[in-house]
């Protein structure tokens, strides 16, 4: 994901911006494709006629005001947080011991095992979500927030694990190395040495982790009881009819999600300092 | 340098975890596929029954197909957008790189059910773009033909799938040593020439894992199709989604679910190979 530049690549865009204005034309059309669907649900969460119908016009606040007496709403998004919170604790917890073992230990099943952790990231969400249901019914456990925590907390481990392996690939063997020579135990030195070096992908997996969780929809589907998530809960609406209600909280979520992503990107690059 | 202790303690707890919550729960899957329903229960019956409906029934063939065919177009739909994007990033944009990167992810952070409810909004017959036509007086009635089709399934699927392709091929486009793409333009080759013969060949790995990504995962898709897709745009994974709820055929929709899994590990593993003998040696 992040393409450090090579000194190839500063050369060349330094030395020449080529320009092609076709190629240039097209790619802003692209991304016009890509906003025009976020930009109308903008716009028309604050049009006083509700979703259709162009131009819009009398813009009012009506469906913010709307939405925040919705108990409803509140409550799944409250679930969903309270779900995606506890996902990055399970995933976190089991996805770091899996990079380790991935990155030094060698034991017997481990291609099969790399492969199987990743599966709920490649394979359509339904066969993961039905899988589990399967696995649910057959266990005798009741459907409801914790099924879809521990179904979210397991396909998760999948970024977890790839993205922290993809830290501890970087990071300097040498440290915990000298560390452990220095008469510091295995556990005094995970804590003061290899813990700490994988901080920024920790930061990293958990933020992704959490926004996915916030998002899943395919595996909550078959898993939810009768408390909903927050996707669960606008499905639930859509399925009754378009309300202009579900463009303010996605109006809202949209905010939250850039914030998340400059704090993300403040973070990056800070950190990027420090290691020039 | 690892102590055994250390490894068996790193490797058991997400290995037990795996076993049992996803190894055990891919395995009943594929264990209910072979059972049949009888009296609306499940008889734990060893046999190929749900197999051989599903051979023998048109209809599910018939979706199936549909499925790849809609799955193949958003693919097709996704690359068209997302490589010219990614190659425009890449060798045209200069100073504005790492911003114009940035537009392509955010979308990525918004929900999928919040696009696809968008593009409903817009498609509907009275929906924006219907305002929009009649506005400008290019149409009196509501054009109908465009939510609830294929067409709606492909469109939502593409738009949702493009950031995704564009991620790996840029990646890809990113790592292609510049001095190459100098060298084959001071030896006399025109920009497309360089394209063609140097810069194409290099992303290809880029361009594999993005296509297959968008491929199986619009495959498996259930929501598009019930959000935009009507009776037209039904795909594979709803027929399953029904088997699963009012039909009540588990075994049966095990059974698709176990083919569209035998899909998905066999494409993932061809597109390994072939990326492994393109990758830049």
């Amino acid at each position: 994901m992040s393409a450090t530049p090579t000194t190839a690549t500063m050369r060349s865009s330094a030395s020449a911006t080529r320009r092609a204005p076709l190629l240039a034309a097209y790619a802003w059309l692209v991304f016009a494709f890509i906003y025009l669907p976020i930009i109308v649900l903008i716009v028309y969460s604050f049009n006083r006629d509700g979703v259709g119908g162009f131009p819009p016009h009398h813009l009012t606040l009506d469906w913010y005001r709307q939405l925040f007496g919705d108990g409803a709403i509140w409550t799944s998004v409250l679930n969903s947080l309270i779900v995606a919170a506890c996902s990055v604790a399970l995933s976190l917890t089991l996805g770091l011991p899996a990079a380790l073992a991935l990155d030094r230990a060698n034991f017997p099943g481990k291609s099969l095992f790399r492969r199987l952790v990743l599966l709920p990231l490649i394979l359509p969400g339904i066969i993961t979500g039905l899988s589990l249901l399967m696995f649910a019914v057959c266990a005798g456990a009741h459907l409801s927030l914790l099924t879809v925590f521990l179904g979210h907390g397991t396909a998760l481990i999948s970024v977890a694990t790839t993205e922290l392996f993809a830290g501890l690939q970087k990071m300097d063997r040498a440290q915990e190395e000298a560390s452990l020579d220095l008469g510091a135990t295995p556990l005094q030195t995970f804590w003061r040495v290899t813990l700490p070096n994988l901080k920024l992908s920790l930061i990293a997996a958990g933020l992704l982790i959490f926004t996915l969780s916030m998002d899943e929809i395919a595996v909550t589907f078959f898993l939810i009881g009768r408390d909903n998530t927050l996707p669960l809960e606008i499905w639930g609406r859509l399925r009754r009819g378009i309300t202009p209600e579900i463009n303010a909280i996605s109006t809202l979520i949209f905010a939250a999600s850039v914030i998340l992503i400059v704090i993300w990107f403040q973070l990056r690059t800070r950190a990027q300092r420090k290691a020039l | 340098m690892y102590s055994r202790a250390y490894k068996s303690f790193v490797s058991l707890p997400p290995l037990v975890w795996v076993g049992l919550f996803l190894l055990l729960p891919y395995t009943l899957m594929l264990a209910h596929s072979f059972w049949v329903v009888r009296d609306g229960f499940i008889v734990h019956e060893w046999n190929l029954q749900n197999y051989r409906t599903l051979a023998t029934n048109p209809v599910y063939v018939q979706v199936l197909l549909r499925s790849m065919r809609i799955a193949a177009s958003v693919t097709l739909c996704s690359l068209l957008l997302g490589y010219p994007l990614a190659y425009y990033l890449s060798f045209y944009a200069g100073a504005r790189k790492e911003i114009l990167y940035q537009l392509v992810i955010v979308p990525l952070w918004i929900s999928y059910l919040v696009r696809g409810y968008a593009w409903k909004t817009i498609l509907g017959s009275d929906g924006v773009l219907n305002g929009f036509l009649q506005y400008l007086h290019l149409t009196n009635a509501p054009v109908g033909f465009l939510l609830y089709s294929p067409f709606a399934v492909i469109l939502m699927l593409t738009h949702i799938y493009t950031p995704f392709v564009f991620l790996p091929i840029y990646a890809a486009l990113e790592h292609i040593p510049r001095p190459l793409v100098e060298a084959s333009q001071d030896l006399g080759a025109s920009p497309f020439k360089t394209f063609l013969r140097v810069i194409l060949p290099l992303s290809l790995p880029g361009l594999l894992a993005g296509a297959t990504f968008a491929f199986v995962l619009s495959l498996g898709d259930f929501l598009a199709p019930l959000l935009v897709g009507g009776a037209s745009g039904t795909m594979i994974a709803n027929i399953v989604q029904s088997l699963f709820g009012a039909a009540y055929d588990w075994p049966l929709g095990a059974a698709i679910s176990v083919c569209i899994l035998l899909i998905t590990v066999t494409l993932l593993f061809f597109t390994e190979r072939l990326a492994k003998r393109w990758a830049f040696r």
